[in-house]
């Protein structure tokens, strides 16, 4: 484990590989919870909780259960299995001790449970942290910063599209294309200025 | 042999998950108050936060807290109102029905424009630049910010550019008070018939140049009120509701005609 290499997979996570602007996964929460900053903020919050977690259950399942049984292909459909029961399994759990933050936070966990960003992310930390078969060096930690840094990058993308959204609110916008249509539009718009950044990193 | 295993990982796993996810459920289960179902069931549910509450079910679980009375909420009926008393066990006070009302009465046709102004057809856009293309800083800008703000429908814009409130619609929810960018509409109880129809605290002599119907703070309305309700405060006369008897003298006493009986 490198502190270099850190650095490489935050600004790789965040900018390059924007889990929403360069690879078009959780598009739905994006156009679904980015009207309001606050709103987008929980809901931001909420993802990097989720996909932090999923991360680590799935590593540990794909290192301890799937491969010694050789049977790493199932692991898409066994990711869903665990990301379900374990963000169910939290939301129950906040629901019992906290109700300020169930209020906050909670009504956007069922919404990620299924999401495909947070199964894109365990996925993708298999892809990128296995050759072979076996884990790298540090996989496990690289992972684990691998989907903060996806779910941060979720944040900044839904923050600047809430703050765009807001502004929009006020704007003479035609009428065939208000609401929906017009947040496709800067959401492409907004994946075009992240193109910038490709080639940074891997 | 080979397909076993796959199917006993995955099989194990979701008994696994199942059985932990009921267990879990039968642990942390929050026991959520019967009454609360029934009590939101009979709110309006138009979420419109009037009451100061989160929406018609931060309102109902603050019914069944205490911290909240029936008679916050404006928009309900008030059979649902008693219908809710019944269910939470606690007897109704009776509430004063109100209705939004515009204290302007300018138009296209009693105040000019001061500029085109050719922005973005809403009063928050205009009020923005320079306070609006009117030239009553405190007048009504006319765009209908609060026709599409009303969430029952309640108010339509009048061929003078100027919004009228349908009573028998308005629900007193507040929302068209917050929108508008010149404040000037107001929740007045509907025993109250007159009221001063102007928010310009100009001095009189500038508020006359710039509409035919402004309030001057003359005071004749003052020196014609017998129960001492009304007061010219900032260059503007204002009613007190709770004197008010809607005896319709100083609608006569008004030289502008800005205290007007509501239609």
């Amino acid at each position: 484990m490198d502190l270099g290499k850190i650095i490489a997979i935050a600004i790789s996570m965040i900018f390059v590989n924007n889990f929403i602007l360069s690879k078009f996964l959780g598009l739905c929460p994006f156009l679904g919870v980015s009207k309001e900053s606050k709103p987008a903020l929980s809901m931001g919050a909420a993802v990097i909780f989720v996909m932090t977690c999923s991360s680590i259950m799935t590593w540990l399942i794909y290192n301890y259960l799937l491969l010694p049984f050789n049977i790493g292909y199932l692991r898409t459909i066994t990711f869903i299995l665990v990301i379900a029961a374990f963000v169910q399994f939290i939301e129950m759990v906040i629901r019992k001790y906290s109700n300020v933050l169930y209020r906050s936070l909670g009504i956007y966990l069922p919404l990620i449970t299924t999401n495909c960003a947070v199964l894109g992310v365990t996925i993708l930390n298999i892809n990128n942290f296995y050759s072979g078969g076996k884990a790298v060096k540090a996989s496990f930690i690289y992972s684990t910063f691998q989907a903060f840094f996806a779910g941060v990058g979720f944040l900044v993308a839904l923050i600047l599209m809430s703050g765009i959204r807001e502004r929009l609110e006020l704007s003479d916008v035609p009428e065939s294309l208000k609401g929906i249509p017009i947040a496709f539009i800067v959401a492409s718009l907004m994946s075009l200025a992240f193109m910038g950044f490709s080639g940074f990193s891997r | 042999m080979n397909i076993l295993i796959p199917i006993l990982t995955l099989g194990v796993l979701g008994l696994l998950f199942g059985v932990g996810l009921a267990l879990a459920a039968k642990k942390f289960c929050v026991e959520t108050d019967p009454r609360l179902d029934k009590v939101y069931a009979k709110l309006p549910g138009a979420n419109c936060g009037a009451c100061g509450m989160p929406g018609c079910m931060g309102f109902a679980e603050g019914l069944i807290q205490g911290s909240c009375s029936v008679e916050h909420c404006v928009v309900c009926s008030e059979e649902a109102r008693e219908a809710i008393a019944k269910i939470l066990g606690a007897g109704a006070k009776a509430n004063v029905k109100k209705i939004a009302v515009l204290y302007c009465y300018g138009g296209n046709k009693r105040v000019k424009d001061k500029f085109v102004y050719s922005g973005i057809k809403n009063c928050a856009a205009a009020n923005i630049i320079m306070g609006g293309q009117k030239a009553c800083f405190y007048g009504c800008i006319g765009l209908g910010d609060c026709v599409k703000v009303c969430p029952f429908g309640a108010i339509t814009m009048s061929e003078e550019d100027l919004p009228i409130v349908d009573e028998a619609k308005c629900k007193a929810c507040n929302k068209c008070v917050l929108t508008c960018p010149k404040k000037l509409f107001s929740l007045v109880p509907v025993t109250g018939k007159v009221f001063v129809a102007c928010s310009s605290h100009d001095p009189g002599k500038d508020t006359k140049a710039a509409c035919s119907v402004g309030c001057i703070a003359c005071g004749l309305c003052v020196k014609a009120c017998k129960f001492d309700a009304i007061k010219v405060v900032d260059n503007l006369a204002v009613i007190d509701y709770h004197k008010c008897t809607s005896c319709g003298e100083c609608v006569k006493a008004c030289p502008m005609k800005t205290i007007r009986v509501r239609a």
